[in-house]
């Protein structure tokens, strides 16, 4: 990669193919940044959702209210002597009314709803076996219900998976766009810069030499570019509301960085540049070869 | 040195040029004359490998040209200064850097012949265009650069094309005098023109030998010169 300055400048400085390089390699990189943030965000929803929901699950009572005191008595007795089991904890009146008040409101009259008693679970070494807690609640405490979340657990979990791959598939597809474009951009300059080739070719210049003046010219537009691009997209990322960063339990709203994540921003310039570089690598060879 | 041997070549089934034989020794003077079209450029092109030919053996140093790599053939360019008419110049390099571009592509780095591209320059009377972009100077100017670049490897062959094609009748004495003074240094000189009052001033000046290109053939020029 490294050539003589004086070399390089044989490639003309300027001109259409050099603005559609740096300008097609900072959009691409633009999208990358967001691309990228979209993969490591939703890596991070689905690992929070599925850290949040494994080892916990919920025991839904639904009884008369002359009965319900007996059956929550029973099913915690129940759940004392459940081998996996934990703890075991009754959500309270209050507890339950913070949890329904930001979908109800603030004068939600809780008292006189006829609301299931709930029983929070958590899992102790390798966990219940929840099909033989299910027959036994269903024998001791006929109102009660084991909800272990993988019903919802699961599918949001794949979603988010799925959203993670999609983010790496779309940084593939900008990866290869970018080739495509610094091909095509290559191609043109090779045309447009004919008479460049034959005069270097007039005065003794091998192909490899020819190609590398290219390739160190257009490698540097598209890591100049790209650069540019990856600024502008973290800039981007940066500005979003703030809730909508790191940090943020919502699913759109998580989109961003975090902590570490930052530092794979300068691999996207580099990896424009990677690419550019066997582009008009490829091509020019191919292209001088053609015309020989 | 340069060598071809019953080449015949053209384009399309209608030969340019038939069964010619040619042979540049060194230190040695040609000119190499003809009507326009007569294919003079073609057997210059034919010289240095721009051409390859269709039937016959243009040996290059010693290589047969149609065997040897494209890289080699770029090799063999090192040793063959090249002058066309039209100059051929990157347009967006100085003159001092078109005149250094075949000490560049060799791999020496240009800072590294300072003294010599000034020397050069002074030499064709270009010290003061150094700077110049190619579209800035005249057509002897440019043709006067061109021969430098031709000349700052010291090749061993200089191939002229039309040289004084576009330039008055004084320039074109000057640029004769600097290609003679080239072969009384040693290099092995040919110059493809139709102008035959500059052939018969250089025949005061060196031995030369003049061909001439008709009806296909390689043959010797006739008493006029």
């Amino acid at each position: 990669m490294v050539g003589d300055v004086q070399a390089d400048r044989v490639v003309p400085p300027t001109g259409f193919t050099a603005r559609l390089t740096v300008l097609a390699a900072a959009a691409m990189a633009f999208l990358a940044v967001f691309a990228l943030a979209l993969s490591l965000a939703t890596g991070r929803l689905a690992e929070r959702w599925s850290e949040a929901l494994t080892g916990s699950a919920t025991i839904r009572i639904t009884a008369p209210e002359d009965q319900m005191e007996a059956q929550v008595a029973a099913v915690l007795r129940l759940l004392e002597t459940t081998p996996g089991i934990g703890t075991a904890r009754l959500i309270g009146r209050n507890e339950q009314k913070a949890l329904l008040t930001p979908w109800f409101g603030p004068d939600l009259p809780l008292d006189t709803l006829p609301l299931p008693a709930l029983i929070e679970i958590t899992e102790r070494g390798r966990g219940y076996d929840p099909e033989g807690l299910r027959a036994r609640l269903a024998g001791e405490a006929p109102g009660a219900v084991l909800d272990n979340h993988s019903r919802w657990r699961a599918p949001l979990v794949r979603a988010a998976s799925r959203l993670r791959a999609l983010g790496l598939f779309s940084m593939l597809l900008i990866t290869a766009t970018t080739a495509l474009i610094i091909t095509l951009a290559i191609s043109a300059a090779l045309a447009a810069n004919a008479q460049v080739i034959r005069v270097l070719r007039l005065v003794g210049a091998q192909d490899a030499y020819i190609a590398g003046a290219f390739m160190r010219r257009y490698t540097a537009r598209a890591f100049t570019g790209a650069l540019a691009g990856t600024i502008l997209g973290a800039l981007a990322i940066r500005l979003l509301p703030a809730g909508a960063r790191e940090g943020s339990d919502g699913f759109l709203t998580g989109l961003g960085f975090a902590g570490t994540d930052w530092l794979l921003l300068p691999l996207i310039p580099l990896l424009a540049a990677l690419v550019a570089f066997l582009a008009t690598r490829a091509t020019s060879l191919a292209t001088l070869k053609e015309r020989s | 040195m340069i060598e071809l041997q019953d080449v015949t070549h053209g384009y399309g089934a209608s030969p340019l040029l038939a069964r010619i034989s040619l042979s540049l020794a060194p230190g040695s003077f040609h000119f190499l004359t003809g009507p326009s079209g007569a294919g003079k450029t073609t057997l210059i092109k034919l010289c240095y490998g721009e051409l390859i030919a269709g039937q016959g053996r243009v040996s290059l140093f010693g290589q047969d040209a149609a065997a040897m790599s494209r890289d080699d053939i770029a090799l063999a360019r090192r040793r063959i200064g090249v002058v066309h008419q039209d100059c051929q110049f990157i347009d967006h390099l100085t003159i001092a850097e078109n005149v250094a571009l075949p000490v560049v592509v060799s791999g020496r780095p240009a800072r590294q012949i300072g003294k010599d591209l000034d020397d050069l320059l002074g030499w064709v009377g270009l010290s003061a265009h150094r700077s110049a972009l190619p579209p800035e100077l005249s057509g002897g100017e440019r043709q006067r650069a061109a021969l430098a670049r031709a000349v700052i490897m010291s090749p061993e062959v200089i191939l002229a094309d039309e040289p004084t094609g576009n330039i008055d009748w004084e320039m074109s004495l000057r640029l004769l005098a600097l290609l003679v003074e080239l072969n009384r240094m040693g290099r092995t000189v040919l110059i493809a023109t139709h102008d035959l009052n500059l052939i018969r001033q250089a025949k005061k000046q060196v031995a030369a030998r003049v061909l001439r290109i008709a009806n296909r053939q390689l043959l010797a020029a006739g008493a006029e010169l």
